[in-house]
């Protein structure tokens, strides 16, 4: 059975779905700047394209690390997601599992850093190194913002979460919105997209931790991010919205919600120039953590 | 024709290689990217890392400098990858063919898929070549 979860759901369902979310930001993009945009079967071409593809292994890089980086990072997102699938709809999960969920969503930023630096590319390192100082930067802001769904809800378990907010989202309230904000900025370093690519930065460090990476690698590389695309959202969802309904006019909600944030998400990305690594560590460990604080403190004092 | 093929016709990636080019061909290049043209319609992109690259897009006449370059850089593309010449400078040479700087053409260097024509050529001709690549690729197996 756990095997069928996580075939199915953690990886089939989140594979399609997390294809889709970034067509759609990619047709967005494209509308945003008045282009035409790919076509809705791109994403998934792209990923055929680079399976069938030559791996080039670099001169004097650590073969095993390289290698294996890729599957490390795509391993932890589909954990990750079959224990969001399964909190979902089928069991009650476990004591604690919130905290495993945060955990495991670091593994994919791991595993760029781990591929960066096997790769033995100057630009490489220092994508990977920046990549680091953003995970210090955002883990903090993130976690103080997961906290209030848990102080909301006392419990630590995300099917008890999901299920205290069948009265109403912890998003109508003030510590809600302001942790949902301030997780949706988090959300955004964590999938590096403008302003926060800093560790990818296409135009000054050409790809950054993944400019070695041809053909499988980068292959399961794209895979992750896109799955990272439904993944984060869709914790996002369970932790402010209570989770995917999927009875009666919830449905519409459901999507509305989820393709708002994704909507939201791209448009910042598409609205803001890059900013500098140190702009950013600045940026999260001061007013934002500021905000996530604010709003632990309110969900304290129960509004 | 194969999957693999086919998929890499549907989404190839571009690499833009410089061959101490006049700079024109490079700028009409970027113009396939604006509004006006948009090559992400055919699943296009301009990458920046030559280990992401399907289709290098050569510019320039092959100075002695930079040939020793764009053989590096053309070993280090993962195969399949396709070529194609962009200007006249990286066709025939062009004005620069009794340069001393330029002794051999580019299809002597690397072999070339297609050629476009033209100093520079518009980006109305680059995608009409690209899709004569498409074609003939595609056509082929
Ligand atoms: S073909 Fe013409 S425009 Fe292109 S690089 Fe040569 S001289 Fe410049």
């Amino acid at each position: 059975m756990t095997f069928v979860y996580l075939l199915v759901f953690g990886f089939a369902a989140t594979a399609v779905l997390g294809l889709i979310t970034s067509w759609i930001d990619r047709k967005v993009t494209a509308r945003v700047q008045y282009r035409v945009g790919p076509p809705f079967l791109q994403p998934i071409i792209d990923i055929v394209k680079l399976l069938g593809k030559e791996t080039v292994i670099p001169a004097g890089a650590s073969k095993r690390t390289f290698l294996i980086a890729p599957v490390i990072g795509i391993s932890g997102v589909i954990a990750v997601a079959t224990l969001l699938w399964v909190n979902q709809f089928f069991s009650e999960g476990f004591m604690g599992d919130w905290i495993v969920a945060i955990y495991l969503l670091a593994i994919p930023s791991l595993s760029i850093i781990l591929g960066g630096f096997a790769s033995r590319n100057p630009l490489a390192s220092l994508g990977a190194s920046r990549e680091m100082k953003l995970v210090i930067a955002y883990e903090l802001p993130f976690i103080l913002a997961a906290l209030v769904p848990v102080i909301n809800a006392h419990s630590i378990r995300l099917s008890v979460i999901i299920d205290s907010q069948a009265g109403g989202v912890f998003a109508g309230n003030i510590s809600g919105i302001l942790a949902l904000t301030v997780a949706i900025l988090c959300v955004q370093a964590k999938l590096a997209l403008v302003p926060f690519d800093i560790p990818e930065a296409e135009t000054e460090i050409t790809g950054g931790a993944l400019i070695e990476y041809s053909g499988p690698g980068l292959a399961i590389f794209k895979l992750m991010k896109n799955m990272l695309f439904f993944v984060l959202p869709f914790f996002l969802i369970i932790l402010f919205f209570g989770g995917l309904r999927l009875n009666g006019i919830n449905i519409l909600w459901t999507v509305l919600e989820y393709v708002g944030i994704v909507a939201i998400i791209t448009v910042i990305r598409n609205t803001n120039p890059r900013v500098r690594i140190d702009q950013a560590v600045r940026f999260f460990w001061g007013p934002i953590t500021l905000i996530a604080v604010v709003a632990v403190v309110l969900a304290l004092k129960g509004l | 024709m194969s999957l693999k093929l086919k998929a890499l016709l549907k989404s190839p990636w571009v690499f833009h290689l410089s061959t101490g080019s006049c700079n024109n061909c490079d700028i009409e290049i970027l113009d396939c990217l604006t509004p006006r043209f948009d090559i992400e319609r055919f699943g296009m992109l301009l990458i920046g890392s030559i280990k992401h690259a399907d289709v290098l897009l050569i510019t320039g006449s092959c100075n002695r400098m930079s040939v020793e370059r764009l053989k590096a850089l053309y070993e280090q593309v993962p195969k399949p990858c396709l070529v194609i010449a962009i200007g006249t400078c990286a066709g025939s040479r062009g004005i620069f063919k009794d340069s001393y700087n330029c002794p051999v053409p580019l299809d002597k260097i690397v072999p070339v898929d297609v050629y476009i024509p033209g100093c520079p050529p518009k980006p109305e001709a680059m995608i009409a070549g690209v899709v004569k690549l498409i074609e003939k690729v595609g056509g082929a197996k």
